[in-house]
C-alpha cells in the first residue's frame, strides 16, 4: 500500500481554539476514507492543510509534495469539492466546462460532456439559475472528468435531497473510483457513506481517535443485544456504551472476544453512527 | 500562457457588464444626448431664423485656407480624444470597483474554493486581474470611444450637409486612425501610472475581511488627515500638500485618464486659436516625458510591491 497522504503531528492553532492537535494518520492509495467528527473537531482544518489552503505545524506529505510549498503542482493531481454550491454564480455551464478544459491538464472533455448529457443542465444556463442539486451535478461532472489521484470531499451533499445524495455517491463509485484513485470524504450523514467506505477515521478535538479499515472494524467492535438477565454480566466487560430498546439493552464492545459476547446475546456489527455516538460521548458537555 | 489567456477571459465573462456594456451604454447615451442637442438646435434655430455655423469666422470651404482645413481636422481629432477620454473615465470608475472586488467577491461567496481546486497559481490569478484592469478594460474603452467619436463626427457632417456645408471633405481632414493609434500607444503609460492605485485596491481586496471599499478609502484619507493635523510632513521638510498629492491621490486617483500630465514636462500652450498646434504639442513625446518623473517610478514600484502583497494574501488568507 503506497501512502497518498502521510501526516505526522499535524497541529494548527487559531486564535481561540486548537483546531488540530498533533493529528497523525496515513491514507493509502485506492482507498475511500471517511473522516468523521463532531462540529469543530478539526475535520475541515485537516482537509485544508492537505489541500495547502492553510498553514500548520508538523509534517504533511501529499503525493510526495508539501502542500504548503508545492500547491500549484499538487493541484494537478488533487481535486476537491468543498461544500456544495461554491461554483461562481455568474458562470455559464458551457463556460465552466471550457474554462476547466483549458486550464486543467488532466481534464477529459468527452467524459464531462457524457456526464452532463445525463443531467438536465443546459449549456447556456448560469449557475445562479440552477438548484443546489444541479450545481452539485455540474461540479461533480467537472471533478469526475479530472483524472486526479486524490479527491477530497468536504460535506459534499449538505443540504441536498435524498435523490441527489444517493446519486452523488453512486456516480462516484460507478463512474469515477478505481484502485488508482483515493477519496477522502467528511460528512455528518454517516449512514449514507457507511457502505462505500474502505477506511474510517474519527477525529475529536484535533486528534485522530480511531483509524481503522472497515474489515477490522467489524472484528474489533461488536454490538450485543442483551436480555435483562445478562445485563450485569455485560457491564462487567466494560462496554463502550449502553442503550435500552424494548426492555433489552444494547451494549457496544471494543476488543472483547467473540465467543464471550455470543454467550450474552445476539452479536451484530455496530453501525458507524452508533460507534460515533459512543466514541464522541461528552464532546459538547 | 494559454492558462493566462483563459484567466483573463474568465474576468471578461464575469465583468462583461462593466468592461464592455458600461462604455457602450455610456457612448450610446452620449450620442443620444448630442443628437437631442443637435435636433433642439435645429428646431430653435429655425424658429429664430436660420442656423449659423460656428459664429463669424467659419467660412465656406471653398475659401478656407490650408491652415483652416488643418485646424478643422485637428478640432475633430480633439473631439475624438475628448469622447474617448469621457468613455475612459467611465471605465476608470468601473475598474476602480472591479479591483476592489476582484480578490474579495469570490472569498465572500466562497467560490474561491472552486478556483483554488484548479491548478492555477495565485500569482497568475492576481496578474490576470491586474491585466484585465490595466490593459483589457481601457483597451475596450478606447475602441468604443473612437467609434463613438466617429459616429458623432458623422452626425455633425450630416447636419452640416443639410445646411449646404460639405463637411465630408472636412471629415477627411481628421485622423481617426492616428487618434486611435496614439490612444493605444498611451495605454502602457496609463497602466504604469495607474499601478499604485491598482496595487492598492487589489491589496485591500485580497486582505480585507470585509468592506474592502471602506478600508481602501479610509486608510489613505485617514492617514492624510492625521498628517495634516499634526503637520507630520514638517519632519521631512515637506508640506502637507505633498503628502496628499504624492501619496493619497496616487493611491486612489491614478486611474483618472491623463492624470500624469502634472508630472510631464511643462506644456508650452500655443495660442488658443490654433487647435492643430495645441494637438501637436500634446503628442506622445509630451505624454511620455512623464517617464522622467520620479513619482511615476516610485509609484510603479510601490504598486508592484502591493501587488506582490496581494498575491501573498491570496495564497495564505485563511477565512475560518
Amino acid at each position: 500500500m503506497t501512502a497518498v497522504v502521510t501526516a505526522t503531528g499535524l497541529s494548527k492553532r487559531y486564535k481561540s481554539s486548537q483546531a488540530l492537535d498533533g493529528a497523525t494518520f496515513q491514507i493509502g492509495s485506492g482507498r475511500i476514507v471517511g473522516l468523521i467528527g463532531p462540529n469543530g473537531a478539526g475535520k475541515t482544518t485537516a482537509l485544508k492543510a492537505i489541500l495547502g489552503l492553510t498553514t500548520f505545524e508538523g509534517q504533511l506529505n501529499v503525493l510526495g509534495l508539501d502542500p504548503r510549498k508545492d500547491r500549484d503542482k499538487l493541484m494537478e493531481q488533487v481535486c476537491f469539492i468543498a461544500d456544495v454550491a461554491v461554483l461562481p454564480r455568474w458562470i455559464r455551464v458551457k463556460d465552466a466546462v471550457d474554462f476547466v478544459a483549458n486550464t486543467h491538464p488532466r481534464f477529459d472533455r468527452a467524459k464531462c460532456d457524457a456526464f452532463l448529457a445525463r443531467t438536465k443542465l443546459q449549456p447556456m444556463q448560469k449557475v445562479k439559475q440552477l438548484s443546489k442539486g444541479m450545481i452539485v451535478q455540474l461540479h461533480l461532472a467537472l471533478v469526475m472528468s479530472i483524472d486526479a489521484r486524490l479527491l477530497v470531499l468536504d460535506e459534499p451533499t449538505l443540504g441536498l435531497d435524498i435523490l441527489y445524495r444517493k446519486q452523488f455517491y453512486q456516480s462516484l463509485l460507478e463512474d469515477y473510483f478505481d484502485e488508482e484513485k483515493t477519496i477522502l470524504v467528511t460528512t455528518h450523514q454517516v449512514e449514507e457513506i457507511e457502505h462505500i467506505l474502505t477506511d474510517l477515521m474519527f477525529i475529536r478535538d484535533g486528534k485522530i481517535v480511531l483509524d481503522t479499515d472497515m474489515d477490522s472494524l467489524g472484528e474489533r467492535f461488536a454490538e450485543v443485544l442483551v436480555g435483562a438477565e445478562f445485563a450485569h454480566a455485560a457491564r462487567e466487560l466494560k462496554p463502550l456504551d449502553e442503550r435500552q430498546v424494548f426492555g433489552k439493552s444494547i451494549f457496544l464492545f471494543d476488543n472483547v472476544s467473540r465467543p464471550e459476547l455470543e454467550r450474552l446475546g445476539e452479536v451484530r456489527r455496530p453501525s458507524i453512527g452508533d460507534l460515533f455516538v459512543a466514541t464522541m460521548k461528552g464532546t459538547y458537555a | 500562457m494559454k492558462t493566462f489567456y483563459w484567466l483573463v477571459k474568465r474576468e471578461f465573462w464575469e465583468h462583461k457588464g462593466g468592461f464592455f456594456w458600461a462604455p457602450v451604454v455610456t457612448g450610446i447615451v452620449f450620442l443620444v444626448l448630442n443628437g437631442m442637442g443637435i435636433v433642439l438646435g435645429e428646431v430653435f434655430g429655425r424658429k429664430w431664423g436660420g442656423l449659423r455655423f460656428g459664429g463669424g469666422d467659419f467660412h465656406m470651404q471653398s475659401d478656407m485656407s490650408l491652415a483652416d482645413l488643418r485646424n478643422v481636422g485637428a478640432g475633430i481629432d480633439i473631439m475624438l480624444y475628448t469622447v474617448a477620454a469621457i468613455i475612459l473615465g467611465v471605465t476608470a470608475i468601473v475598474v476602480f470597483f472591479y479591483c476592489l472586488g476582484a480578490l474579495y467577491d469570490d472569498r465572500r461567496d466562497r467560490s474561491i474554493l472552486f478556483w483554488k481546486s484548479l491548478p492555477l497559481s495565485d500569482t497568475s490569478t492576481v496578474l490576470s486581474k491586474l491585466a484585465s484592469a490595466a490593459l483589457l478594460a481601457p483597451a475596450i474603452a478606447i475602441v468604443v470611444g473612437v467609434i463613438v467619436g466617429l459616429v458623432l463626427a458623422l452626425f455633425l457632417a450630416v447636419v452640416a450637409t443639410i445646411h449646404g456645408l460639405s463637411l465630408w471633405s472636412l471629415l477627411m481632414e481628421a485622423h481617426p486612425l492616428r487618434v486611435a493609434m496614439n490612444l493605444v500607444l498611451l495605454l502602457p503609460l496609463y497602466a504604469i501610472w495607474a499601478l499604485p492605485t491598482l496595487g492598492w485596491l487589489l491589496l485591500c481586496s485580497a486582505w480585507a475581511k470585509s468592506k474592502p471599499f471602506l478600508w481602501a478609502i479610509a486608510l489613505p484619507v485617514g492617514s492624510g488627515v492625521i498628517v495634516s493635523w499634526f503637520g507630520l510632513m514638517g519632519l521631512f521638510n515637506l508640506s502637507t500638500d505633498w503628502y496628499w498629492k504624492n501619496v493619497v491621490s496616487r493611491l486612489l486617483g491614478s486611474l483618472v485618464p491623463g492624470s500624469w500630465v502634472g508630472n510631464a514636462s511643462p506644456l508650452v500652450i500655443p495660442g488658443h486659436n490654433d487647435p492643430a498646434a495645441l494637438l501637436d504639442s500634446l503628442d506622445l513625446a509630451y505624454h511620455y516625458s512623464a517617464l522622467a518623473s520620479p513619482s511615476l517610478w516610485i509609484g510603479a514600484t510601490a504598486g508592484a510591491a502591493m501587488i506582490a502583497g496581494a498575491v501573498w494574501f491570496r495564497r495564505w488568507r485563511d477565512e475560518s
